[in-house]
């Protein structure tokens, strides 16, 4: 089965790690994804500062500085995973996150095939 | 009779589907069908020499012959390659062997990626074979509830690509353990409500676990508590009123049943198993002797907090405190205690205090317990013992039962928060 896996970060410990931290952290992260078997399209999105929200209500462009969801955690990055079932591709999720300070969640997503 | 015979049956006939059809709900439905057929056939032509594969065999059929029906609706497309690529093309009959894939099920049932809720209300449903309409009767909740709630498990186990499998090694010891929490739930769902069809429904789960992991410490160990529990049942009420374990008519308890959990509990033993299944059903065993050796309870208390790290373990070994070292140094181990929502706390510290003579005090503690209380056998309770302050056992081991399913449960559903 293919599933998404969406890389949340929570908002409190970003601000406690150093920018220079954070991005070591994601590099470490993004080069242990690209080692995976069986992934494919690994995006890294750049923070949620520089999104932007785009809503058309009754023919007019709405446009909004910021996420869709404000929340305190936020959408890093996601990629495509072709496993077996479910139990892989959470134990992936998990090894994911064995050593990373940035406190991640990482959620698992069937993709409609 | 028949009615008995599908009950036993089901989990077996559903297990199997499920295996071949690769879908819980496809194979509820073929299941459904066969049960059906049976019933119209068997009393007329007699029942088949295997009823199970005949089951099987014949809901099997029943589930392609649907799929091949329907094969241009695009939904069912992807149920009929499964079906295909797991069962030959040829038609099955009885005389087919069928593995027994229950533990498949109970594991793909209690997978912890399911809310709390669904995994108990699944695990009856397919397992133990209850309707929709019984499950929801059990836990209170309307038809259009539960229903939602089963389908909606059923969905996700398929769309989330939950596996129908025994977990792997690694896997093995959690995913065990979220199995026997769910039948020890269903178990004290019913002992705490008194609905018995509940607790009788999940020793008959035990036991279907203990036959398919006999070498399983914990799982020996979980039938024999529910057992132990159970074999009481008829002591515990009198006139609708709660009787205290120390009150209770010993002719009433079920003597057959007290010796089958002591033999499991010793198999439990002799296989090295010291869970807190284990420990429990010890310790369950051990207050049904008389007297009471409370020492080797106030122990393997002790032991089972450090296992499970529960103060409500701790207020268990408190009172058994009380008897070997008195009212005083169970007082001490109370005040340790950070469990004022719990209204056993304040019951067990107005017993304590009542005993030292302190009996305006118990009083306070008696009223605080009465307004935490939430059942109306145990408000009652509470209001005699309030209003004679009347000497009595000083602890109850079904409280510490009770006081164990709601500490299980909010921990379990915390676990399994963010899953609705």
């Amino acid at each position: 089965m293919k599933y998404a896996l969406l890389i949340y970060k929570a908002g409190s410990s970003r601000d406690l790690l150093s920018s220079e931290a954070m991005k070591q952290a994601g590099d470490a992260l993004e080069a242990k994804i690209r080692a995976l078997p069986n992934v494919s399209g690994v995006v890294r999105l750049r923070g949620i500062e520089a999104a932007t929200t785009v809503r058309v209500d009754e023919g007019r462009t709405l446009l909004t500085d910021g996420p869709f969801v404000d929340s305190k955690e936020f959408l890093g990055g996601l990629f495509l995973l072709d496993v077996a079932n479910l139990d892989e591709a959470t134990a992936i999720a998990a090894r994911l996150q064995e050593h990373d300070p940035s406190g991640l969640a990482i959620e698992v997503r069937p993709v409609v095939e | 009779m028949l009615e008995d015979v599908f009950r036993n049956e089901w989990g077996r006939v559903l297990a199997a589907l499920v295996g071949l059809l690769g879908d819980i709900e496809l194979a509820e439905e073929a299941a459904q069908d066969a049960f059906a057929t049976a019933a119209e056939r068997w009393p007329r032509d007699g029942s088949p020499d295997n009823p199970t594969a005949w089951l099987i065999a014949t809901a099997r059929n029943r589930a392609i012959d649907r799929i091949r029906r329907e094969r241009n609706l695009a939904a069912k497309t992807e149920q009929l390659r499964w079906a295909m690529v797991n069962t030959s093309e040829e038609t099955m009959d009885e005389t087919t062997t069928f593995p027994d894939e229950r533990l498949e099920l109970i594991f793909t049932c209690c997978h912890p990626a399911l809310a709390l809720d669904a995994r108990v209300a699944l695990t009856l449903r397919t397992l133990g074979g209850l309707s929709t309409e019984e499950i929801a009767r059990g836990f209170l909740v309307p038809f259009e509830t539960m229903s939602k709630r089963l389908t909606r498990a059923k969905h996700k186990i398929r769309d989330a690509g939950i596996p129908f499998a025994v977990p792997p090694d690694h896997l093995l010891p959690e995913r065990l353990e979220a199995v026997l929490a769910v039948v020890y739930l269903i178990f004290n769902e019913g002992w705490s409500s008194g609905r018995v069809d509940l607790a009788t429904e999940a020793i008959r789960l035990g036991r279907a676990l203990t036959e398919l992991m006999p070498d399983e410490s914990e799982t020996l160990a979980l039938l024999a508590l529910m057992l132990l529990n159970d074999s009481r049942r008829a002591a515990r009420f009198r006139d609708g009123e709660l009787v205290l374990l120390d009150d209770q008519d010993r002719s009433l308890w079920n003597e057959q049943q007290i010796g089958e959990a002591r033999v499991l509990l010793q198999r439990a033993l002799a296989l090295q198993g010291g869970g807190p299944y284990v420990v429990q059903a010890a310790i369950a065993d051990l207050h049904l002797e008389e007297p009471r050796d409370w020492h080797e309870i106030a122990l393997l208390y002790g032991v089972l907090g450090r296992l499970t790290g529960s103060p409500v373990v701790e207020l268990n070994r408190a009172i058994a405190i009380a008897e070997t070292d008195g009212p005083e140094a169970a007082l001490d181990v109370l005040d340790q205690l950070a469990l004022d929502d719990y209204r056993y706390v304040h019951s067990t510290r107005a017993d304590l205090l009542r005993r030292l003579g302190r009996n305006a005090d118990a009083r306070l503690a008696y009223a605080r317990a009465l307004e935490l209380t939430q059942t109306d056998p145990e408000r009652r309770f509470l209001e005699g013992r309030l209003s004679e302050l009347r000497p009595s056992s000083p602890t109850d081991w079904d409280d510490f039962w009770t006081y164990t399913l709601n500490e299980l449960k909010e921990s379990l559903e915390r676990d399994s928060r963010g899953n609705e």
